[in-house]
């Protein structure tokens, strides 16, 4: 059920503030969530002020300058800093995204920074994706087949057959979608999410895979599959531009092609 | 330690709002005012039926400034309710999932409930 506030040990208090050395020239504030296991407190957000002409123009760059000159207690996930692995996916500015593709000028004054919505959190900005995870590897997303593979070569696709699955295998999984939908904040124990369903999609959709009707079966359901109620979070979201949301609309309209 | 203990990561409370959600919680918030509006309308059909006594006692009911401002109300909840759901029957052909097209027809959407409700609130009036 939806509760629409924060739990008494999730309330958010007001933290410090991290000035800049006197020298600096550009000086942006960033509003950071923190929270700390060790300390038996409630989270809080600190504030720093960062140098912008001393920082790249990504927020994981102001990010990594925080760490590295103000505070370096401050905790988050990153690796490829180019948008590929998904880590450093965050709520930026209100809206979730990749830090390391998220340009510091396109946020209005002060850059707030919290963790992916309605998640538990293990430390600052690392929130818990164990069920992410776990309802990614509900929907068994590997080719399935009764037909053995030919002896001789691999199981081969028409260049138009491949071409559907444009837009569903580029997903990541940073979870940017899944976090921004209020059906999942609701529901996020019952409801697969923009992130497993577009996945779903991308293997009922894939020509090769033969157990379409058995992934459909799977996903009718008044919860896994239609808690979506088009509101499109998600699809703004998505840092690589895919649209869970087509993904899932086309999942019901086979709902209801095979009922015909 | 216990995951239990972890807090919950601010949802709602930051999530920046967006025309597509907006529109979408208001399609809600229509529907549940519209059948209150139907309770409301069952009332005046009801009184119709009683006798001139029971109508005249709706109809100042809904005469007086507060009536005419839910009846505003629950015209232009009708409109949108319309025009949102017209919009959920594209959806639900798989059409109109292109971000720059759903905002485009949420604000036709808009446009379109807000048009309709001044014509029809100008007709209420002439009358």
């Amino acid at each position: 059920m939806a509760r629409l506030t924060l739990p008494p040990n999730s309330r958010i208090d007001s933290g410090k503030t991290w000035r800049a050395s006197s020298g600096a020239g550009t000086v942006r504030r960033f509003v950071v969530y923190r929270w700390n296991p060790d300390d038996g407190r409630n989270p809080r957000t600190d504030t720093y002020e960062v140098d912008l002409d001393n920082c790249g123009p990504m927020v994981l760059d102001a990010l990594i300058a925080i760490k590295t000159e103000l505070d370096s207690t401050l905790t988050f996930r990153r690796s490829c800093r180019e948008g590929v692995c998904g880590s450093c996916a965050m709520n930026i500015g209100g809206v979730n995204s990749l830090a390391c593709t998220f340009p510091i000028r396109d946020v209005k004054g002060d850059v707030s920074i919290y963790p992916l919505p309605h998640l538990p959190v293990v430390k600052d900005l690392v929130p818990d994706m164990k069920q992410f995870y776990a309802q990614y590897a509900s929907i068994k997303p590997w080719m399935r087949a009764v037909t053995p593979p030919p002896p001789d070569r691999e199981r081969l696709q028409s260049p138009e057959d491949r071409d559907r699955l444009d837009g569903l295998y580029e997903c990541i999984l940073c979870a940017c979608c899944s976090t921004s939908c209020p059906s999942y904040w609701w529901n996020g124990d019952r409801y697969l999410g923009p992130a497993a369903l577009l996945q779903a999609y991308r293997w009922i959709a894939d020509s090769r895979d033969e157990y379409s009707g058995e992934r459909l079966d799977d996903l009718e359901d008044p919860f896994r599959l239609y808690r979506c109620h088009t509101i499109m979070n998600c699809t703004r979201a998505c840092p690589k531009g895919l649209n869970p949301a087509k993904a899932i609309a086309e999942i019901k309209k086979m709902m209801v092609v095979r009922q015909l | 330690m216990s995951s239990s203990s972890r807090p919950l990561s601010p949802h709602i409370q930051i999530y920046k709002p967006q025309l597509t959600s907006v529109l979408s919680i208001a399609h809600r918030a229509t529907g549940i005012f519209l059948c209150l509006g139907a309770v409301v309308f069952a009332w005046w059909v009801t009184a119709l039926s009683i006798g001139p006594e029971a109508f005249e006692t709706v109809r100042g009911a809904l005469g007086s400034w507060l009536g005419t401002l839910f009846l505003i109300g629950w015209t232009f909840s009708f409109f949108f309710h319309l025009c949102n759901g017209i919009r959920h029957l594209f959806w639900d052909a798989g059409r109109g999932f292109e971000i720059r097209t759903a905002y485009a027809s949420g604000k036709a959407v808009l446009a379109a409930s807000i048009a309709m409700t001044l014509i029809a609130i100008a007709f209420a009036f002439a009358m």
